[in-house]
Parts: structure tokens; sequence; C-alpha cells
């Protein structure tokens, strides 16, 4: 009696190890099936006019993207000019001085913003610069994506901040250093690898954002001179081949789809393997 | 606070050879200390009560620090004594909710006054703490010139005084040739004489040492022991310990803190020989704390 | 003489501290901001059909008649249809990785999960339209409707395209989230209470069920919580693979159409004043519904543990 309950027990332990392997596995399986496709069905795409030719008109065979390559470039730096300073700051702010009432609603505000849908901030942006500029435009799309990345900029730098021991602020205070330079000098620059790669996470995240960029940026068939004009990307552009009923569109949308997801991924692992956050060890 | 006369010290202190106790092969037991009384203080609390928030942990200390001696604050944990040094220099206000009232006078000069600048003041009063605390992101090099260059300050010479301080704190030998490692590679010991080597780069007028052994092991003790017999011709140096051996092997003078009050201060000697009060006297022979 | 504390005669500190002050007020400025733009952009559309346009299933440009129930079912079926299939399996990884899962391979695994965070909404689209649409409608659909028929979930034409595409690849997309803040949850329940369980002989299993997740429950239920925020405003994956149709039927087959969706469809083509602030409308229920969502949700973790980095990411 006391056998059979027990073999019970050890077989229900068993049933649901596997299927918490199970469930591990079929996560995985959309990841693995993505990066199939992406690569099977881009690498054909891809060839030296892809990254230096525009668009040819419908129709026409070949042509490539090098206007939303550079776009999305351009896009991505112009959303980290715009969103690291005052998101590091911020983030400063809140690990210095944060435990106030305001310093609440600094970090609160910082969380519900960073689960605000994308589009919805590509609407406050139109509403925001496109309706006063009257024009779409490459600044428009830096702005939203500078948005939707300082939520996720402050409070990593905040919760880095609070990771370096607090002896190493004692030290800096103890030689004599006014309480700024202690943070901005040795806090700072200690966490700066951590902090280096959680805005390397968030410039990931966004530089694949298309729904904010679609009434921003919005596209354009050549190279978009300046920060005035409408501009191209490349996530906006799998969306438009993709959804259009070209064969030609469809091949580049994949091959388009192969080079976001190299620069994206690259982004991602490189912060994640490269820029271990050495902070709290000694 | 009465003087005790010098007959009735231990038998084997010599009183009649004077000298000024900074020569390392003697040891504490012959040297000759000034009575408390005499001492010339260099820093001086005046009625100095701390809190943490609504706790009292501090209750009103007056203390005169003697120029160019060692003095170790003795007592069992909780007894405020690390806040007491904090007081010092003002790091004890760095924690959110601290607080002091009262007088600090360094130099006669209050340092707690709406005027100063606690950051002038720590200049002046330097301070090494429980664990040593290297930046991690700078070199050994760098971090003993730390106080200077983060201050905004240009050495001349740098490599100069990197040596100099280095040697001060007796490292050079060990890490003369690996100056451009990471500090923080240094074994425990040595750490902590980095960091010895870091606040006096800045020529402080007094050294302020929170129980700057209780990480180290016995071998690293007793470097760090030395080097605060050699730092006391040119230092003023408040020491914190909670081993009692330490403050009579190192110290001049010793006051004994209980539940954030001075029980007794006087000279080392006459603490851990004679002391005036029963509450030092059993904390001394180890019936509590 | 008592002396006051925290004047400071230093400057630069006192420059320092208001700057950065500054510089935070920008967040709740623009969270703030964005509230008001919202607002104002739907105003028209609220006033003009009010409570009706919640209830009123007509979308129609050309009369200028605008009813949003559509869209709200079709962001709620998808949603919801992609809890149910995240949940289990992102509950799973969490179990498996904090709990059940040799050192070694903890690392790894919970690494590839997060790419899957890492991968773009549109070219989870792209892989939607091309790979998953298909593959629903020549081999699961078919079966589907044989085998339960007889539901009304499972009847009508079978495209690819519809609830069931868009559910699945919300759930992919949630996933992530639901699993790497659950981890956190479980992770921050003292192992203490975890090894007295084993100490008594109880299965690691048991030792989950009976000492780990009783405590864990309110930060699970707030990471899916969570994960049905980020469903709800998922735009681009799901514009493409759910049909865009703005009709309401009981089948998972059929097509349908989400708020999100509408947005990126029809926002730079609508012409109308009214049409553009009642896709503003649109807009600003996401806007609302979401930020509640976020705030439950992060109530609920908090009272367990801190939220990981990963989950804002």
């Amino acid at each position: 009696m006391m056998f059979s309950a027990y073999q019970r027990r050890k077989c229900a332990d068993l049933l649901v190890r596997m299927a918490c392997v199970a469930a591990s596995l079929i996560a995985l399986v959309p990841l693995v099936s993505v990066l199939y496709y992406v690569t099977a069905r881009g690498i054909g795409g891809l060839n030296l006019d892809f990254f230096t030719e525009l668009p040819k008109p419908v129709g026409e065979p070949g042509g490539g993207m090098a206007n939303a390559i550079w776009g999305t470039l351009k896009l991505v730096l112009l959303a980290c000019l715009i969103g690291i300073p005052p998101g590091v700051m911020a983030g400063v702010y809140l690990a210095e001085f944060g435990h106030s009432r305001f310093g609440k609603l600094v970090r609160f505000s910082a969380d519900v913003m960073a689960g605000v849908p994308s589009i919805t901030v590509g609407i406050f942006i139109y509403s925001l610069v496109v309706l006063q500029t009257k024009r779409f435009s490459a600044l428009a799309g830096g702005i939203a994506l500078a948005v939707l990345m300082l939520p996720t900029v402050t409070r990593t730098t905040e919760e880095l901040l609070r990771l370096v021991p607090e002896s190493l602020r004692e030290a800096a205070l103890g030689l004599g250093l006014p309480k700024w330079r202690a943070t901005l000098r040795v806090m700072l620059r200690t966490a700066a690898p951590g902090i280096a790669t959680g805005v390397m996470l968030a410039v990931a995240r966004v530089a694949g954002e298309t729904a904010p960029l679609l009434f921003t940026a919005f596209n354009n068939r050549f190279w978009g001179s300046g920060l005035t004009e409408p501009t191209a990307s490349l996530p906006v552009n799998i969306y438009t081949y993709a959804v259009s009923p070209y064969e030609e569109w469809h091949r580049q949308a994949w091959a388009a789809a192969l080079v976001l997801l190299v620069l994206v991924l690259l982004l991602n692992i490189s912060a994640r393997l490269l820029v271990r956050p050495r902070v709290g060890g000694r | 606070m009465t003087v005790q006369s010098p007959s009735r010290t231990r038998s084997n202190m010599n009183n009649s050879s004077r000298n000024d106790g900074s020569s390392a092969e003697e040891t504490s037991k012959s040297r000759w200390d000034p009575p408390v009384s005499a001492l010339v203080p260099k820093m001086k609390t005046v009625d100095l009560h701390a809190y943490f928030g609504p706790a009292e942990v501090l209750k009103g200390i007056s203390l005169p620090i003697a120029d160019k001696q060692v003095t170790a604050v003795i007592g069992p944990s909780g007894c405020g004594k690390s806040t007491f040094v904090r007081c010092l220099n003002r790091m004890h206000e760095v924690v959110p909710g601290a607080r002091a009232a009262g007088r600090v006078l360094l130099d006669e000069q209050d340092i707690y006054h709406s005027d100063v600048d606690s950051v002038r003041v720590r200049r002046r009063v330097g301070m090494v703490f429980q664990k040593p605390n290297p930046f991690p992101t700078m070199s050994i090099r760098d971090n003993v010139l730390a106080g200077l260059r983060l201050n905004g300050e240009r050495p001349d010479d740098p490599d100069s005084v990197v040596e100099k301080m280095l040697r001060r704190v007796a490292l050079w030998d060990e890490v003369k040739d690996v100056l451009g490692r990471a500090g923080t590679g240094l074994s425990s010991g040595q750490q902590q004489r980095l960091c010895i080597a870091r606040s006096l780069a800045l020529e402080p007028e007094v050294l302020l040492m929170d129980e700057p052994c209780s990480a180290l092991d016995p071998i690293a003790t007793a470097r760090v022991e030395e080097l605060i017999h050699e730092l006391r011709r040119s230092y003023t140096i408040v020491i914190v310990t909670h081993n009692m051996q330490q403050a009579a092997r190192v110290a001049n003078f010793t006051a004994f803190f209980y539940l954030g009050t001075l029980i007794e201060h006087d000279r080392t000697d006459v603490i851990f020989t004679r002391p005036k009060e029963q509450r030092t006297e059993d904390y001394i022979t180890g019936r509590f704390g | 003489m008592l002396t006051r504390f925290g004047r400071e005669v230093n400057w630069g500190d006192f420059v320092f501290r208001r700057a950065t002050a500054l510089v935070a007020t920008f967040v709740i400025g623009a969270l703030g901001a964005m509230a008001v733009a919202m607002v104002m952009g739907s105003w028209e559309s609220i006033a003009k059909f009010g409570c009706s346009f919640l209830i009123s299933s007509v979308w129609d440009p050309v009369r200028d008649i605008y009813g949003a129930l559509p869209f709200i079912y079709g962001t709620l079926a998808s949603s919801l249809l992609a809890l149910a299939f995240a949940v289990p399996v992102s509950l799973g990884v969490a179990i498996f990785l904090s709990e059940l899962a040799p050192a070694w391979l903890r690392a790894p695994v919970g690494f590839l999960v997060e790419l899957l965070a890492a991968v773009p909404s549109v070219v989870y689209g792209l892989w939607g339209i091309f790979v998953l649409a298909p593959w629903l409608r020549e081999s699961v659909e078919p079966r589907l409707g044989r085998w339960l028929g007889f539901l009304p979930f499972f009847q009508g034409p079978q495209h690819g395209f519809g609830l069931l595409a868009g559910g699945i690849i919300l759930a992919i997309m949630i996933t992530p989230t639901i699993s790497s803040v659950s981890r956190e949850v479980l992770r921050a329940v003292p192992s203490a209470l975890r090894e007295g369980a084993l100490g008594l002989g109880a299965t690691p299993w048991e030792a989950v069920r009976v000492a780990v997740l009783p405590l864990a429950r309110s930060g699970l239920v707030g990471a899916t919580i969570l994960g049905l925020g980020r469903a709800l405003g998922e735009t681009m994956a799901i514009t493409m693979v759910i049909g865009n149709r703005a009709e309401i039927s009981a089948s998972l087959f059929a097509p349908s159409y989400t708020m999100a969706s509408v947005i990126a469809n029809e926002f730079t083509e609508a012409t109308g004043r009214l049409y553009l602030s009642s896709l503003a409308e649109v807009g600003l229920l996401l806007f609302v519904v979401t930020v509640l969502l976020n705030i439950v949700a992060r109530l609920l973790v908090w009272r367990v543990g801190r939220l990981p980095l990963e989950g804002r990411l």
C-alpha cells in the first residue's frame, strides 16, 4: 500500500517533469521555424543589389533596399540620440533620489509607459510632431522610437546603479568627492557595462518596430535626404512587401527580414554575451 | 578625568625613556604616552548626538582626539562606535534618514557648521572602510590617483605620487610590476593597503579607520597594524575595532563605548590594566560583548 | 548648538539634483502628454457617438458612422485565445527553468526563450503569412473541422488567416514575457520553503506545488496579465494574419479584426476628421485598457518580488 502510493507520487513527479520539458520544447519550435524559414527564403534574395540599389517599380525585377537599410540605421541612431541621454539621467535620478513620492511616481510612469502599445505611441507622435510640422519625417520616426526606448533605458539605468555596491559610493565620498562626481565618475562608470547591455537590448527592440513608424516616418521609395522627409525602413518595407500580391516583392521581404533579423539578433546576443554586467563582483 | 601617576603603571613599562613612540622595534607596551589630560586635541566632539530616523545611536559624546596619536574606539557591536567615526568626517549623513547634532571640532572649527562644505571636510579627514573597496573599473595605479583625479586635480608627476603612496603603505614592492592591473585582483590585505594609499594620496590630516582588519586574515592584519604604527608619525588616526588585542597593540588612547555613550577614555594601558569603570572592566575581561 | 543638515553649499550637487529631477519629470510628462493627446484627438468621436461607439458594430467610412465593437471583439478573442495557448506553456517553461531543470540547462534554454522576444513583430507576421497560415489551412483546420466540427468554433470556410492564426502568433510573442516574469516570481520564493518540503520527503514537483506555487500565485497572475497587456497592443504580426474583416463570428477559422490592426491599416488613409478621430478613439481605448492592466499586473507582481528587467524590455 505504502509502496504503490510512493510509486504514484513518483509517477506524478515524472509526468510533470515531462510536461515541463515538453512546454519548453514547444516554446522553442516557433523560434527554430522562424529562424529556418527566414534564412532559407531570405538568403536567395540577397545580393549586392539588395544593399546598394533603390527599389524598382512593380513588375521590374531586381532592385534593392539600400534606402530602407540606411533609413533604419538613421532612425535607430536618431532614437538613440534622443532617447538615451534623458533615459540615463532619469535613471540616475531614480537611483540617487528616487525614495521620494515624486521618485515613485516617475518609476511608476516609466513602468506604465513600457507597457503602452507601440501603435498608440505612433498616434501620439503623429499628433505631436507630424500634425504640427505637417509632414511625415525621419525625425518624427526617431522621436517615436525614442519614446519607446525611454522607459527601458530609465529603469535599466536605475536597476544597474542600484547593483553597484554602496561601499564604492562611500569610498568616493570618503575621498572628498562631491556627490555628483561620486555618482557620475564612480557609480555610473562601474555600472556602465550593464547599462550598455540594457541599452543595446532596447535598441535591438526598437530597431524591429514597425507600428509606430507607419504614421511617423512613413515610407519613401527614394533616398530620403535629411531629417524632415519621409524615410523608408526595413520593418515597414517588410510589411508593405509581405502584404503585396507580387512574388518578387515577397522574395525581397524575406531578404529584408533576414537582414533585419541578423541585425537585431546580433545586437541582442552581443549585448548579452559580450558585455556581461561586471558590477557587484569583486 | 584623573591622571594616573606614572608610578602606578605596569611594571613592564619603561617610564623613564621618553621617546616619540614611533620606532617600529619598540613594542606598544614600552612606549611612553602622555596622560589623557595633557593631550593636544586635533579633533574634539562636544555633546555629539547621532540618529538613524527616530533611533538615537549616539547620546551625547564628548571626546578629544589626540593629535598625531592613534585613538582606538572599542565596544560591543551596536554601541555606536562606527557611527561615531562616521560623524567625524560627515559620512554619517550619507545614509538616508541619518542625521547628527552637536559639535565636531577640527582644529577648533566646527565641521557641522552650516557654512561648512562636507566635501571639504572629507578631504582633510580621510576614511578607510571595513571591507576593502578599491574601484573595480580602475587599475592599481589609477586607484591611488583616484582621489586626486576625480577631484579634478592633475598631479605634476603622477608616477612619483603613486610610488610614494604605495611605499608609504608598504605595497610598492609587491605591486610595482603590475600597476596596470585591476585593483580588485589583489588579495584582500593588499586591497586594504591600496585603499589606505588612496586615502593618503589626498594628504589628509586625520585618517579614520572603521574596523579596517575585520575582513582580513591574521597575516594581512599584522601588516596593516605595522602600517598604522608607521603612519602615526604623520597622521592623527582613529581606529574602530571590535578586537581588544588590536586596540592594545596599535593605540595610544582608547575610548570605550557602550549603548551609544562614552563610558571611559584614557591611555590604552590604563584602560586595559586599571579601568576606572566596572563596565569597562567587564568588557575587557570578556564578561559581555 | 544644533547644526542643520542637508544645507548643501556645494553647487555641483544642487545643479545635479535639479537637472536629473527635471529630466525625470519628462517621463511623467510624456505619459501625461500621451493621455492628453489621445483624448484630444478622439474628442470629436467621443462627442458624436458616446457609448454607442463601444456597442455598435457598424464601421462605415462612407456614411461616416463608426462603432468599434468588431475590433473590441477581435482584440479580446485573439488575446484570450493567445493566453489559452501561452499560459500553460509559459508556466511549464518557468517551472522547468526555475525548479526542475539541471543547472547547466537553465541559462541556455532561458536565453533561447528570451530570443523569442527579440524577433521583430513584422518578421513573425511574414512567417505567419507564408508558413503558419498555409500550415493551418492545409493541415490543422481541416482536421479540427472534421473532428470538432459540431462545435460552432470550428465551422465555416478554412482560410488559414483568421482568429486561430492570430491567437497562435500572439501566443508565441507573449510566451517570453509570461515565462520570464513567472520565472522571476518563482525565484523570489525563499528556497528554505522548497528545501523544507523536500526535507519532509516530498518529490520536487510536490515541493513546487505545496510550497512554491501558493506563495507565487498572485505574481503568476500578474505575469499573465502583463502578457495579456502585450497581446492586446500587439499590432504588426496579428494584422498580417488575422484577415482584417470587421465581422463578429464564433468560428476560430473566420477572419477578424483587432483594434491595433484597424489603426495600422486605416490611419494614414483616413480622410475625414471624424474618421481620424474615431481611429484615435480606438487608440485611446487600447491605451486606457493596457495602462490599467499594467497597473494591476505590476501591483500583483510587486507583492511577490521585483519585476525582472527582461519583463520590461
